[in-house]
């Protein structure tokens, strides 16, 4: 008898651990999603002094604040790059992580599908053929100033229309993840030899405004243009957000899926379509970066695992968090000279990318 | 109870469901045995509207199916596919906590947890709670998967061949586990099985399939040579030992 509610005791024992531990790992979770949000603050302030004028944290507090000399180049141009940077880098990590669920491929990115190649090719249709890009002069200098919403709405449908044909790919029976990939290739080089071709018949003004999408420039960001990426982003992550237990059991594969009560094709295809979307306006303003989709989402499975609660955010804030520090390498690796940052993320994806393929890394 | 009534479905073109009528009860288990091909999965997708049926309906405690939506639907039947993506990077808690999905609103209530718990117990998972799936047994990781349906409290648990590619230990162990819960959560359990001797140790009811159509049904009595005979093409000897019966191939 004494037994026997011993064995109770120790059942009730088990049976409260199991819930605490739970929430303790849901806890850690939290703490790592924090301490990755705090190396951002950091590194946005440390982006933020860097420069040509090197300037202390207090500096740029006190210039963030108003009431210094560096108060306008802190506004109009550090504080504006560093936004640009994390918007984009956000937007990328958390379209990729969301292109790795539904497309059910580790390999899968805004960059490795093509579709940021779709968006460059758009945006550079809209500015060469369509004239949304119009030279100005000041001094010496011409600048090209590009009207945002042709620019995006093109880059939007030339990303919709690789998303459509990956979308139709995948649905082939038999298709590797590999293959999939194998198809983004041939869609990258087709859109980047169609941009050439278009930049061949161009302007030499429309080619300037045209050619930095080859590499990305965090540069392009001013207000307006982090104002709709930031549009773009918040829109988007809400979305992604709440479908984040859809996500979860699209892990299982459809028929989970459904019998879990989701509606696999709308969340495949808005999933997708949502991605493209993000994507397209950030490389509208900001051009091609790459590796920042693939690898940030592989980096938070690492840490946390691949619960889509977790997984979206912080593949979001691990996003902005690398082209921020890849912006702030390329800024000061060969300082004067700014690098444009597609060539660091490049630089370092491309090892990562190999990884992957070899291992072949299952989520 | 489930109720299909003059049931057509396929896929595409093909109708591989012939009008099928079938009347399931509480509280009992139902083998679906039929060689391959002969709809058995087809019908198991089809009552959980996977696919959706071409003609006739289908009835749950008197409710048309059609008239449920996807997320209620998941709330009163729940499906294990034969086969379903290995996500090894899953703990057991949240593969089970998955199957709360239908009835969480935002995030799992204290109930949602209790229940993942105390299925954790129930399947004696304890010591797994915290383990990624890919590092499970084969055993281990099918009950992870099973504990996971009955997580959405259903009223009808549907398993496609669940006993596959286990051990002769973990067959027996899950095929009883499984009774248990259709007897103490009062529920309708619908398992394809290919095993006639698993199938007549744990089922009530047998439904044998050939060719989309219902070949015969009932209890254990309609169970006899020249039934094997004709719905699988091979000789069989059934053996009567302490009251069970027993098939053996016979050359």
């Amino acid at each position: 008898m004494e037994r026997l509610s011993l064995e109770k005791r120790e059942l009730q024992f088990v049976k409260n651990s199991i819930t605490k531990e739970y929430l303790k790992s849901i806890r850690v979770k939290g703490v790592v999603g924090f301490i990755i949000f705090a190396c951002l603050v950091v590194l946005s302030f440390i982006s933020i002094g860097t420069g040509s004028l090197n300037l202390s944290i207090s500096e740029v507090v006190r210039g963030l604040m108003g009431n210094s000399e560096n108060s306008y180049v802190i506004w109009n141009i550090r504080v504006t790059r560093t936004l640009g940077a994390m918007l984009a880098g956000a937007s990328l990590g958390m379209a990729g992580a969301v292109m790795q669920n539904v497309l059910r491929n580790p390999l899968a990115s805004p960059f490795t599908l093509g579709v940021s190649q779709g968006a460059a090719f758009g945006a550079a249709f809209a500015i060469i053929v369509l004239g949304a890009g119009q030279a100005h002069s000041y001094g010496t200098e011409a600048v090209t100033v590009i009207k945002s919403y042709p620019v995006v709405i093109s880059a939007f449908l030339g990303a919709l229309l690789t998303v459509g044909l990956i979308l139709s790919l995948s649905f082939l029976r038999n298709i590797t993840p590999e293959a999939i990939i194998l198809a983004g290739v041939a869609l990258s080089s087709l859109f980047g030899s169609a941009t050439m071709f278009l930049q061949y018949f161009a302007q030499d003004f429309q080619v300037a405004a045209t050619v930095f999408w080859t590499f990305g420039d965090i540069g392009k960001a001013g207000w307006h243009e982090n104002k709709l990426m930031m549009f773009a982003f918040v829109f988007t992550f809400g979305f992604f957000l709440f479908h984040r237990w859809n996500f979860n059991a699209l892990l299982w594969g459809d028929e989970v899926a459904k019998s879990l009560g989701v509606n696999v094709k709308f969340l495949r295809i808005s999933g997708m379509f949502m991605s493209a979307f993000v994507v397209s306006v950030c490389t509208a303003f900001l051009g091609i970066i790459g590796f920042i989709g693939l690898i940030s989402p592989h980096l938070v499975r690492l840490l946390i695992g691949n619960d889509h609660r977790f997984l979206i955010p912080y593949s979001a804030l691990f996003g902005a968090l690398l082209l921020l520090l890849s912006d702030l390498i390329a800024r000061t690796i060969i300082a004067p000279v700014i690098l444009p940052v597609g060539i660091i993320t490049s630089f370092a994806g491309a090892p990562m990318f190999f990884y992957l393929l070899i291992k072949r890394r299952r989520f | 109870m489930l109720e299909i009534k003059n049931l057509i479905a396929g896929y595409g073109e093909k109708e591989v469901l012939q009008n099928l009528n079938l009347l399931f009860e509480k509280k009992a288990l139902y083998a679906i045995l039929g060689p391959n091909g002969s709809g058995k999965s087809t019908l198991l997708r089809t009552i959980d509207r996977i696919i959706k049926p071409k003609g006739g309906s289908i009835y749950i405690s008197g409710e048309d199916l059609k008239k449920i939506s996807h997320r209620n639907l998941a709330k009163r039947i729940a499906y294990l596919p034969q086969k379903s993506n290995s996500t090894p990077f899953c703990t057991v808690f949240d593969t089970i906590l998955l199957g709360r999905k239908p009835h969480i609103t935002i995030e799992p209530s204290k109930k949602d947890l209790n229940i993942v718990e105390n299925l954790i117990i129930e399947f004696g998972l304890e010591e797994f709670a915290f383990r990624k799936i890919g590092e499970l047994s084969g055993g281990e990781s099918q009950k992870v998967l099973i504990a996971r349906a009955i997580s959405q409290e259903p009223e009808v648990l549907l398993l496609d061949e669940p006993v596959n590619h286990l051990d002769p230990k973990n067959q027996l162990e899950i095929l009883s586990l499984l009774k248990r819960v259709t007897v103490e959560r009062s529920i309708i359990t619908i398992i394809v099985l290919h095993d006639l001797n698993l199938a007549i140790q744990f089922a009530d009811y047998f439904i044998f399939m050939k060719n989309g159509k219902i070949y015969r049904e009932g209890d254990q009595n309609i169970i006899d040579e020249s039934l094997i005979k004709d719905v699988y093409e091979i000789n069989v000897k059934i053996i009567n030992h302490e009251g069970r019966k027993f098939v053996v191939n016979a050359f």
